[in-house]
């Protein structure tokens, strides 16, 4: 049994013009101490899908059409509000993009990280207060003793995204969400947390699911990556796999339209056209309008993940040909 | 070759206020100071930084959307400091900008058309069929369907209004653009085909570019040179080879230290040194070197004296004690 299991999520929105899916037959499993990276662009889903995880997302709006989410043998799909708080924070714990905006900003830091491990266990705010500069020590945050008294907004970007790390493991959760973790942050920054996720995996054997666009954020994380294209996933594979033999043509224009350090390409393969709202998504295959290797077929019916060996699938009805 | 665009000890200073309110008191804030930098007639330079560094802000001053507090600036053989808002005029359209944002940069309220003939009406055109066949030429030239002039910029997607901001900055044949970051808001996807396109312009053109941005996988396609600026100073220019398999200042060796690899056999975690620590304010930056609070070589004279831009290698300018010991 793996810590997570995603079977057929499916999450719909509540709309003037309808109900418009946002993420479609999403399945995979997470096991305890892996690093799974989600790569998409906007309007893939990657968010909404660790969102309907968390059981975060307002119903209505929001509604899981269809599937199941377990964790650590647990159905969180349709559990009750109190018992899913339980869970959020101890068991799965989520860091966002935008540390600002998700820390209060009239508490100081240290009353933050308190309230967190108030909520989930019964100890003493000696005990609290002693976890908390725990945390903060864990996450590198220089004199932590002296920063508790901190407000968000006396510190740098990358300080208070630590801070927000710092958060989410004062319960220990067994499974760690990033989504963008690193995305408003500035490259030395980024490349420093990125190291604080993997030391923190390594010590803790915490499972994270780091939710990204970035490519080279998940070659430099991921130990599996799932590829989600406009509410799906295209391809999975171990991330080694992914970059060397990508299969999906989605997969392949991502990894061949930025520039890299590494090499000189006088021209970037640019991918065609611009990604489909979620109102106005393409017939079959979604990424059929922009690929250059489209046959009538693949406007028929949307094609189907499918494993090529154990680890490695791929949404193309011309994998065989492609590959 | 010669430049086209010239800064020379160019500074910027903002006042802020701050303190308690029974204490007011301002300080400057150093977003640029005292940068010397030469962009020459048909290449790119890139200018990378984090956030912070006054890169933006030194590309306002170059084309003079923002007044400098010292220094002086050249444009095509003539000092533009100074100069009139009149004076000004002729050499305005000769430089445009592209911003970031395409959502921000466009009003909503106006057709692609309006928005695109502005500048020209704003130098004297009148919006007659010369004028407006010089807005359709502008929209090919990005490779716009002529039907575009008629819509609204909510009607296009995050690639396209780049577009539309692209013709806007080249309908008065500007001969210097400063690309303020103009693909960092775009997906992955889409940001190749704006790359693409404005290499495709400045070929067509013979436009010189600043290319600001903090993407440097990005700035390396792009640029012919490449300028570093690190809290208000530039610590390294060079040919973009140079730059990038021979960095001299340990700040720029950082920076492309930093940047992930798309190899995840080759996975930089433990293997690189990284700097740690965070970017200083601009309000109070370090004494001599600036970069001496993070620097992994930092040696007592980083901390009193600030390191001149000097050219160790031909063409190679860098700012650092270490390269150029004193």
């Amino acid at each position: 049994m793996s810590l997570l299991e995603v079977r057929d999520l499916t999450t719909a929105f509540k709309t003037e013009r309808g109900e418009v899916t946002a993420v479609e037959d999403i399945s995979f499993d997470l096991d305890e101490g892996e690093i799974l990276g989600i790569v998409g662009e906007s309007g893939s889903g990657k968010s909404v899908t660790a969102l309907t995880i968390m059981g975060l997302l307002p119903q209505p709006p929001a509604r899981v059409v269809r599937g199941s989410v377990h964790f650590a043998g647990e159905l969180l799909t349709g559990m009750s509000e109190t018992r899913l708080e339980r869970i959020r924070g101890a068991g799965i714990s989520m860091v966002f993009q935008e540390p600002m905006t998700s820390l209060n900003p009239v508490l100081t830091i240290g009353e933050q990280i308190m309230e967190t491990v108030r909520a989930h266990e019964a100890i003493s705010v000696r005990d609290q207060r002693l976890r908390a500069i725990e945390m903060l020590d864990r996450v590198g945050i220089p004199s932590a003793v002296r920063r508790l008294g901190d407000y968000p907004h006396q510190m740098s970007g990358g300080q208070r995204q630590r801070v927000m790390i710092a958060m989410a493991l004062a319960c220990r959760p067994r499974l760690l969400i990033a989504d963008e973790p690193t995305t408003a942050l500035d490259v030395t920054i980024q490349a420093q947390v990125l190291d604080l996720l993997m030391d923190l995996r390594d010590e803790l054997g915490m499972a994270i699911m780091i939710i990204t666009h970035n490519m080279g954020v998940i070659a430099e994380t991921a130990d599996r990556v799932l590829v989600m294209y406009a509410g799906r996933i295209v391809e999975q594979a171990p991330v080694a796999r992914l970059f060397d033999r990508p299969l999906h043509p989605y997969t392949r224009g991502l990894l061949d339209c930025v520039p890299t350090l590494e090499q000189d390409r006088n021209r970037l393969v640019a991918i065609p056209g611009s990604l489909p709202e979620p109102a106005r998504r393409p017939a079959g295959c979604r990424f059929a309008p922009r690929c250059g290797h489209r046959i009538d077929a693949c406007s028929a019916a949307i094609p189907p993940l499918v494993a090529v060996d154990a680890s490695h699938a791929s949404a193309c009805i011309r994998t065989d040909i492609l590959a | 070759m010669t430049a086209l665009v010239s800064a020379t000890g160019l500074t910027k200073h903002f006042a802020v206020r701050g303190g308690s309110f029974l204490r007011r008191h301002t300080t400057a804030l150093r977003a640029v100071d005292g940068v010397d930098l030469q962009i020459r007639s048909g290449e790119t330079l890139g200018l990378v930084g984090e956030s912070g560094c006054g890169k933006s802000t030194l590309g306002r001053l170059l084309i003079r959307l923002i007044e400098p507090t010292g220094g002086r600036i050249d444009f095509d053989g003539h000092e533009i400091t100074g100069l009139s808002t009149k004076a000004m005029r002729q050499h305005r359209r000769a430089m445009q900008i592209i911003f970031q944002d395409p959502y921000g940069a466009l009003n909503p309220r106006m057709s692609v058309e309006d928005i695109i003939m502005e500048p020209l009406l704003i130098h004297g055109a009148r919006a007659d069929a010369a004028t407006r066949a010089k807005v359709a030429e502008a929209l090919r030239l990005v490779g716009l369907p002529a039907r575009a002039a008629q819509r609204f910029p909510h009607e296009f997607s995050g690639g396209q209004r780049q577009r539309v901001g692209i013709a806007r900055a080249l309908v008065l044949n500007p001969k210097f653009v400063v690309c303020d970051e103009p693909v960092s808001a775009l997906d992955v996807s889409v940001q190749a085909q704006i790359v693409n396109l404005l290499q495709d312009l400045q070929k067509e053109l013979g436009l010189t570019f600043l290319f600001i941005a903090h993407d440097l996988s990005v700035v390396k396609h792009i640029s012919d040179r490449v300028a570093v600026m690190y809290l208000g100073k530039v610590v390294e220019v060079a040919e973009k080879h140079a730059i990038y398999s021979a960095p001299q200042h340990p700040y720029t060796q950082a920076l492309i230290a930093a940047v992930p690899v798309l190899r995840p056999q080759d996975r930089a975690r433990g293997r690189r040194v990284r700097i740690a620590g965070d970017i200083p304010s601009a309000l109070n930056p370090p004494s001599g070197c600036r970069f001496h609070t993070r620097c992994p070589h930092v040696m007592p004279i980083c901390r009193v004296q600030e390191p001149a831009l000097t050219e160790p290698a031909p063409a190679h300018h860098v700012a650092c004690h270490l390269v150029n010991p004193v």
